[in-house]
């Protein structure tokens, strides 16, 4: 056999793989040798060492072959060679998981753990761990005490690290083992205290207690192995961040004083700890920034790679900390490892001034087909921050981000690019045609499906309303031509948009649709018949309502209510009123927020918490025949923080009635609270009906209890009421140990806040993409409105950012972000009233000495319109 | 090794890193590939981290294909941080999490670079690495156990394997043979001692 591969060898000179054709059954052919008196250590370990290099490729080995293999292996414990029997500890852990009964070898290795070869015990002691259940640990816990504490120091790693790996399995022996750890910790040799400072902080890290004690121990002592100071570092800080208190504390001190560490990993951990501090001041980050300043100029590439990454990491929050640093990053961005060099760039562009960024964005064209795609979605990341701090650099952006676009890429990364290019439209409506020019060149050949339906998407929301809508049309019915299913659906609705805005296109894509009606996939077909029909009544309300706006109500909820339907068929129609709306009709904000976050959400529709409440709701026998929820309120605190008792209340709206849900947590651990809830008293015409009683609230678990209120109908003026919270209850003392309570209990009352319900919680946000369709849709039948002063605002920002919240409907077409230096803005406002009314809201500021506010309210209803107009006033 | 689990996905695209959980799991992989990008050894410590063969061949490949051109020394390839080492046909390579820290794995490329250098008496390449493959086997299994830094000190890991790498491992290699290759040793040694003495004279 070997022979054979000599000759092999021999053929293809001394590179081959002499383990190249290793057949897994020969291999345990020849495992047969095992059993032959004497044993042939030789050979054997050469079988050996085949079995574990198959193992390591991924050969598959079966339960009953790799049973006899171990088995025979078992006798190879007869030979004294050194190395066979360290090979026979390998087998043992490789054929853990794969062979059965391997606590046949329990006693062999036991005894070589205590035998007098101290080359074995270690290794030794690995092994018997990797096949030592929970049931067995027991018998060997004796044996592992002595080895955490024995004087040779490759046994008592192995044992401290063992008992690491075990912890998980069996958390309560291992826990018992903690004073011989706290013995090893004191050891001479840095991997045993390493080791054993990290199995006592797995051991105690739920004991806050504990750890600051250790932590205050081994750094007063000082310690001998850089790595248990790396591993002190991350312990103080992530103390420091739990308790959140002022950087003044020891623990800080411990860590700066790392910076002066003889060891570079240690001074680098240190430096790295401090950057990742949330709210570190300037002067804090300045020793760490130096150092890290030091290793820019190492010539070791992990170092100056570790060091710029920091430094990149810094300047997203403090650029003005890296600047110092500036001339170091220049000499790095032409460092042969490309990812330090872009790193250094992308700093540089967070933290150089605006002259400097043609120069680098030239240096990174250089090489930016030679970085990994990691790395380029770190530039664009960087060019997209740029463009918010430099929007007059657009230009040289959009050259760049286009070019990027053309290279070849992952996913991700045209991802970011196209995610970018968007919010760059988004921020600098002068940029928007080149950027959709690019767009749409890069959708003639985009493999991802997902990207050019969302550039579709874009092209039909925004190309209708640039001056030259015709020149997109080519684009997107090219699509209809060539693509999946998908796309083409898409391409369908982006036309249709096109048609619907313009009317003079009108003729040309009712023609293009009539071409799609032929597709061979139903949605396309459906699309376009649909639009079709559509756009032929030439109807503004028609299309506004179909074509510009799509339907607000959320997916699952819709979903739910069309199954309840066809489960109990009725004479009625189908109302879409009665379907929940969508909570998060953000999606639009959020590119503007984070362009690179919002790729991250997972694909899936997953059920909002409003549908979450809905169900919970629903299960209460109470709150039957309510109907559909229309919308719950984000939590209101009705306690201190840190008080006895902590509640908060969730406002859930329906069409006629409000429930409110009380989330009561007890945090006495000697009280057992029964029968909790909380009794209101409102200010206005509102009607408590029912509570549902939280039954029990024993310590620190979360308990609900309900109030249903009916909203005034008399009124429908009256939206807003506040409401004084009195929570009652029965309180049974208990013995903080053993959660036992005493038989009986006394009543009691503990008064909280007073709750506020206002014309917000009467309103749903729905976003309208094409505000200007959806206004005139609604038309001026129930048109109001009305100027108020608003005396105290100083700002427009701060104008738009109060209505927004008093009123809690969406801002539409960006309207919310006012642009600068300016002195007039329009803020369009979209929203449901309670009961499936649309309003919408346009409200003119003018800034003068306060801000006059010119108020316009259009709705389906015209109660609806009072009441909008009456709370603002 | 859950105290770690880094959530992949969230990796894959960013580098930005949250405070790292205190832990003694730092290594994520530790392998060695040919210059084909094959695997000689490989050794996986986090089990989340590419559950099956065919995900972790993928991955190797990618490193490979990443940095076999240059000899760069680190990278960031799919949320992860290598470091990496080549000598003459074969690549080191040592994986951690985005946020662990750079040195701490460079220290264990090191150890498990010279240690085998150490062993494999300064002729760390393909061939005599495979001839000692047992030996390579105890050296990783000295360094790191289960992604914990058992050892870093190459001098104390080769004290610790005991191995003794042999001039010519095979026993049952043929006399013969063994004959031929000296032979075509010394006429190596001849033919390069005579050019040697050719350009001398030509001097």
């Amino acid at each position: 056999m070997i022979k054979k591969f000599d000759k092999k060898d021999e053929e293809s000179g001394s590179g081959s793989n002499p383990f190249q054709h290793l057949e897994k059954s020969a291999v345990l052919q020849e495992a047969r040798i095992f059993n032959e008196t004497p044993i042939n250590p030789r050979r054997c370990l050469h079988i050996l060492t085949k079995i574990i290099y198959l193992l390591n490729q991924g050969e598959h080995f079966g339960t009953t072959e790799a049973t006899e293999a171990f088995f025979a292996m078992t006798r190879l414990f007869q030979s004294n060679d050194q190395t066979l029997r360290r090979m026979c500890y390998l087998t043992i852990k490789e054929m853990a998981n794969i062979s059965e009964d391997v606590i046949i070898v329990t006693s062999s290795l036991t005894k070589d753990m205590t035998g007098k070869e101290d080359v074995y015990r270690g290794p030794a002691i690995r092994a018997l761990c990797r096949i030592t259940d929970t049931t067995m640990l027991q018998a060997i816990e004796r044996y592992m005490k002595q080895a955490i504490v024995d004087k040779v120091p490759s046994v008592s790693s192995s044992a401290l690290v063992s008992s690491l790996h075990m912890v998980k399995m069996s958390f309560d022996v291992v826990k018992r083992w903690v004073n011989e750890a706290q013995e090893a910790a004191s050891s001479d040799n840095i991997m045993v205290q390493y080791h054993a400072l990290g199995l006592l902080y797995h051991l105690r890290k739920n004991d806050r207690l504990a750890v600051t004690k250790m932590l205050n121990k081994f750094t007063k002592s000082g310690l001998k192995s850089p790595f248990a100071y790396c591993m002190m570092i991350r312990i103080a800080s992530k103390l420091l961040e739990e308790t959140d208190g002022g950087h003044d504390s020891p623990l800080f001190d411990f860590i700066e004083s790392c910076l002066r560490n003889k060891h570079e990993m240690v001074v680098y951990e240190a430096a790295s700890a401090i950057v990742h501090m949330p709210n570190c001041t300037a002067r804090e980050l300045a020793p760490a920034v130096s150092v890290l300043q030091l290793f820019c100029s190492s010539p070791k590439a992990a170092l100056r790679y570790a060091a710029v990454r920091t430094l990149n990491k810094v300047a997203m929050k403090h650029p003005s900390a890296v600047t110092a640093c500036n001339l170091d990053l220049e000499n790095l961005i032409t460092d042969s490892n490309r990812s330090i060099a872009t790193l250094a760039i992308t700093t540089l562009l967070k933290t150089g001034s605006e002259s400097s960024v043609d120069r680098l964005m030239k240096q990174i064209s250089s090489f930016v087909s030679e970085i990994s795609d990691e790395f380029k979605v770190v530039v664009v990341q960087a060019i997209s921050a740029l463009c918010q701090k430099y929007p007059r650099k657009h230009s040289v952006m959009m050259n760049f981000l286009s070019n990027m676009l053309r290279d070849d890429g992952g996913f991700d990364y045209k991802r970011a690019i196209v995610d970018c290019i968007i919010s760059i439209i988004e921020e600098n409506p002068e940029s928007k045609e080149t950027g959709l020019a690019h767009l749409c060149e890069f959708i003639e050949d985009c493999e991802h499906t997902v990207l050019a339906t969302k550039i579709l998407h874009l092209l039909g929301k925004e190309g209708p309303r640039t001056p030259t809508p015709s020149k997109y049309i080519r684009f997107i019915f090219n699509r209809v031509v060539l693509e999946s299913e998908a796309v083409r659906a898409a391409a369908v609705s982006a036309l249709a948009k096109f048609g619907a805005q313009n009317d003079d296109l009108l003729p040309s894509v009712l023609v293009l649709m009539q071409r799609c009606m032929m597709d061979s996939d139903d949605e396309v077909r459906d699309r376009a018949t649909f639009y079709m029909n559509v756009l032929q009544q030439k109807q503004k309300a028609l299309n506004a309502a179909y074509i510009f706006n799509g339907l607000s109500v959320s997916v699952p909820g819709l979903e739910k209510s069309l199954h309840q339907y066809t489960l109990e068929p009725s004479e009625k129609p189908f109302d879409m009123k009665t379907v929940p709306l969508a909570t998060a009709p953000i999606t639009e904000q959020k590119t503007e927020i984070a362009p690179v976050a919002t790729s991250k959400l997972p694909e899936k529709l997953a059920p909002s918490r409003q549908d979450i409440y809905q169900d919970q709701l629903a299960a209460i026998p109470e709150f039957k025949g309510l109907g559909p929820l229309f919308k719950s309120s984000e939590p209101v605190q009705l306690t201190e923080a840190e008080t006895e008792y902590v509640v908060r209340c969730i406002k859930h709206t329906f069409a006629n009635h409000m429930i409110f849900q009380f989330d009561c947590t007890n945090t006495l651990n000697d009280q057992l609270l029964q029968r909790v809830m909380v009794q209101m008293e409102p200010s206005e015409a509102y009607e408590v009906l029912h509570y549902v009683p939280a039954p029990n609230l024993p310590y620190s678990q979360p308990g609900s209890c309900y109030s249903l209120v009916r909203l005034p109908e008399d009124d429908p003026t009256a939206v807003s009421c506040t409401f004084s919270c009195t929570m009652k209850y029965l309180v049974r003392d208990c013995d903080p140990n053993t959660g036992e309570p005493d038989d009986d209990g006394y009543d009691d009352e503990y008064v909280l806040e007073d709750l506020e319900v206002t014309v917000a919680d009467h309103i749903q946000k729905v976003l309208k993409p094409n505000f200007g369709a959806a206004w005139e849709e609604i038309g001026d039948e129930f048109e109001k409105e009305e100027t108020f002063a608003l005396a105290t605002v100083r700002t427009l920002d701060e104008a738009v950012n109060n209505i927004i919240s008093f009123l809690g409907m969406q801002p539409c077409e960006r309207s919310d972000k006012v642009p600068e230096n300016k002195n007039s803005h329009v803020l369009v406002l979209a929203g449901v009233f309670r009961g499936g009314h649309d309003v919408l809201v346009r409200a003119r500021l003018a800034l003068a000495d306060g801000v006059t506010m010119q108020v316009t309210v259009r709705s389906t209803d015209e109660s609806v319109v009072d009441v909008i107009l009456a709370s603002v006033g | 090794m859950t105290a770690q689990s880094c959530p992949r996905q969230h990796c894959a695209t960013t580098m930005d890193s949250t405070a790292l959980e205190p832990s003694l799991y730092t290594v994520k992989a530790v392998f060695i590939l040919d210059n084909d990008g094959n695997r000689l050894l490989s050794k996986y410590y986090d089990v989340e981290l590419y559950p099956s063969m065919k995900e972790q061949k993928n991955f190797e490949m990618n490193v490979f294909n990443k940095t076999h051109k240059a000899d760069n020394e680190i990278s960031f390839i799919e949320g992860m941080t290598i470091v990496y080492k080549s000598s003459i046909d074969l690549f080191f390579y040592v994986v951690g999490s985005a946020q662990e820290n750079e040195l701490m794995l460079m220290a264990v490329l090191n150890c498990l670079f010279e240690s085998l250098n150490q062993m494999l008496r300064k002729n760390v390449e393909k061939r005599t690495l495979l001839d000692n493959m047992d030996g390579v086997f105890l050296v990783v299994d000295e360094i790191i156990d289960g992604g914990v830094i058992l050892e870093s000190d190459p001098q104390q890991v080769i004290e610790k394997v005991n191995y003794r790498a042999d001039e010519n491992p095979l026993s049952e290699q043929s006399v013969a043979q063994h004959i031929t290759e000296k032979l075509a040793l010394t006429s190596n040694v001849l033919q390069s001692a005579k050019e040697q003495i050719k350009w001398s004279i030509l001097k």
